[in-house]
């Protein structure tokens, strides 16, 4: 009897474990399924290097390299705001703060990874969106830039808990070694804790990426929305996942369009899939 | 001709059975942002006189709400444009004939910063401002300031309406888009706002959102004609040259609660309601 209790548990347990697994398979199986649709009318080159975005013309002009290019220079600006500052909020909580300032930090942290991004697009979109457009001169302020500083804070939390991680599984005698040949604690930081956590900080480096190329609703509300190939981070641009959310309402089902829109999906898949690999591998490069 | 007929039996046994699944009292409107609170205060107004009935009213553009009365999820459509070929293609393949019936009028107004000099424009002036052909005010005898086009996203009626009457001028062989460059933004409250606080904007939506904060051009339909403020008058008498219906789209001949809903919509106290909201009544 108990044992056969046992192998039920067991079971249960496998099932649960193999849940996440399955919900991706079948979520990829769809959007394949879906998004492949597509290319029986449309050729590949013409929708991946497509200059314009017409979805509801006839015909359509389906080509997404103006979104994949604003996806990314959103998240390069980004990713230039947050890691400088994520990182090195990461060390001064390892290494530097005092146990109640430690505290603190950490829970302000948390907390920033909590509020939710339609609410950091709606304080963006009246306080930041203005400001951008009267220190930069521009036209409008629903810009790249804009889109970029806001995603900053939705990547720190990320890039912090996973570096902070990474610096404190450096093993002590390092930092000890370091103190008795003489190092100041700056060069014990700098010239052998970084170093030694860089995979686990590139890994989380990649992860808060990975979390700022699939956010949508912040963006949507602050980038401003067209459809052109960005010349500069003070430009409006459209990303990949603002156009799935703001297009999948109209989209007449089993359309061209309705397939292109899930062939984005795939392209954002794939991103976002490569990204967590990259992350992986870093993250067991260093347990190695 | 056979086929059609069977088409017509077809849709006819659809319909009856769509119906014979729904609960008697029960009316879900959906679709266009355009209409919500027109229809909310329809619906609020029509239960008040049968506490009986229930009908549930939501947004999502027009698009949205065509498609679900194709694939069955509400009763009555709200479109602020006519359905497309495609939809109706795709809707009889599924049984469903859309049944159109107008019920209110929507001026669209062209609205700037209130300190922009430009106080009026042509039909032809505002296609090529969306288009892209003229970028800055300077053109238009307004400040040297670059235009900065704001429109509302593709699932938006209005946005297809201001493009095939306004940017294409009701020619089905036209191939003018919106300028890529153009902002494309999620409601038409978010460009009430960015017009308010950005004296090189223009925008454009339904008449009822326009407000102190932002100013609404006068339109003149070609460039000898006078040019017309976008006032209820002025869609009623025709005179105002962007104003568009305002559609209920039924899955067949309207019957039971779906009836008598529209026979209240169409009634003087509905056209009322339609008159309260700031839009235009067609009785």
């Amino acid at each position: 009897m108990r044992k056969f209790k046992e192998f039920i548990i067991e079971k249960l347990i496998l099932i649960c474990g193999s849940a996440s697994i399955f919900f991706v398979a079948l979520i990829f199986v769809f959007l394949l399924k879906e998004g492949l649709s597509l290319f029986k009318t449309v050729r590949l080159g013409a929708f991946l290097f497509g200059k314009s975005w017409y979805p509801i013309s006839e015909p359509a002009e389906l080509g997404i390299l103006p979104l994949i290019l604003g996806s990314l220079l959103v998240t390069a600006g980004a990713a230039v705001i947050s890691v400088p500052i994520g990182v090195g909020c990461a060390v001064y909580i390892a290494e530097i703060a005092p146990g109640k300032v430690k505290e603190v930090l950490k829970g302000g942290i948390e907390l920033l990874a909590a509020i939710p991004s339609v609410v950091l697009g709606f304080i963006g979109m009246v306080t930041l969106v203005p400001w951008v457009k009267n220190i930069f001169h521009l036209p409008t302020g629903l810009t790249a830039l804009s889109g970029s500083i806001m995603l900053a804070f939705m990547a720190m939390p990320t890039i912090v808990s996973i570096a902070e991680d990474a610096l404190y599984s450096v093993p002590r005698s390092y930092k000890e070694g370091a103190f008795a040949l003489g190092a100041t604690h700056w060069q014990t930081i700098w010239r052998v804790l970084l170093p030694a956590a860089s995979s686990g900080i590139l890994a989380a480096v990649m992860l808060g990426i990975g979390r700022v190329i699939g956010e949508t609703m912040a963006v949507m509300m602050i980038t401003g929305n067209s459809a052109v190939i960005p010349h500069t981070i003070l430009a409006p641009v459209r990303t990949l996942t603002a156009t799935v959310a703001a297009e999948m309402g109209e989209a007449v089902v089993g359309s061209e369009h309705y397939f292109a829109l899930f062939a984005v999906g795939i392209v954002l898949f794939v991103i976002s899939f490569a990204i967590n690999v990259t992350a992986d591998l870093f993250l067991h490069r260093e347990r190695r | 001709m056979i086929r059609k007929s069977l088409i017509v039996i077809t849709a006819f046994f659809f319909c009856g059975s769509a119906f014979a699944g729904n609960s008697d009292d029960s009316l879900q409107v959906k679709g266009s942002d355009t209409m919500v609170n027109l229809a909310q205060a329809w619906a609020e107004k029509y239960m008040e006189k049968n506490p009986n009935d229930l009908i549930a009213v939501t947004g999502g553009g027009s698009g949205t709400g065509i498609a679900s009365l194709v694939s069955g999820t509400c009763d009555i459509a709200m479109s602020s444009r006519t359905v497309k070929q495609k939809e109706i293609d795709l809707a009889q393949k599924k049984g469903v004939t859309p049944n159109e019936i107008k019920v209110a009028l929507d001026g669209i107004a062209v609205v700037v910063h209130p300190a922009n000099p430009v106080g009026k424009l042509t039909v032809d002036q505002l296609a090529a401002v969306f288009t892209g052909k003229i970028k800055n005010w300077k053109e238009l005898g307004g400040k040297d300031a670059k235009i900065v086009l704001l429109s509302r996203e593709v699932n938006s009626g209005t946005h297809v309406y201001f493009k095939e009457h306004v940017l294409r001028k009701n020619d089905p062989a036209s191939k003018e888009e919106f300028a890529p460059s153009a902002l494309m933004l999620p409601s038409s409250q978010a460009i009430a706002d960015e017009v308010a606080n950005n004296p090189s904007a223009i925008g454009y939506y339904g008449m009822g959102y326009i407000s102190a904060k932002q100013k609404a051009l006068a339109i003149a339909p070609d460039a000898v004609a006078a040019a017309v403020e976008p006032t209820i008058d002025n869609v009623i008498s025709g005179a105002y040259p962007i104003s568009r219906p305002l559609l209920l789209y039924t899955g067949c001949v309207p019957q039971g609660l779906a009836r008598k809903f529209i026979d209240f919509v169409l009634s003087p106290e509905g056209q009322q309601i339609v008159k309260e909201t700031d839009f235009v009544p067609v009785k």
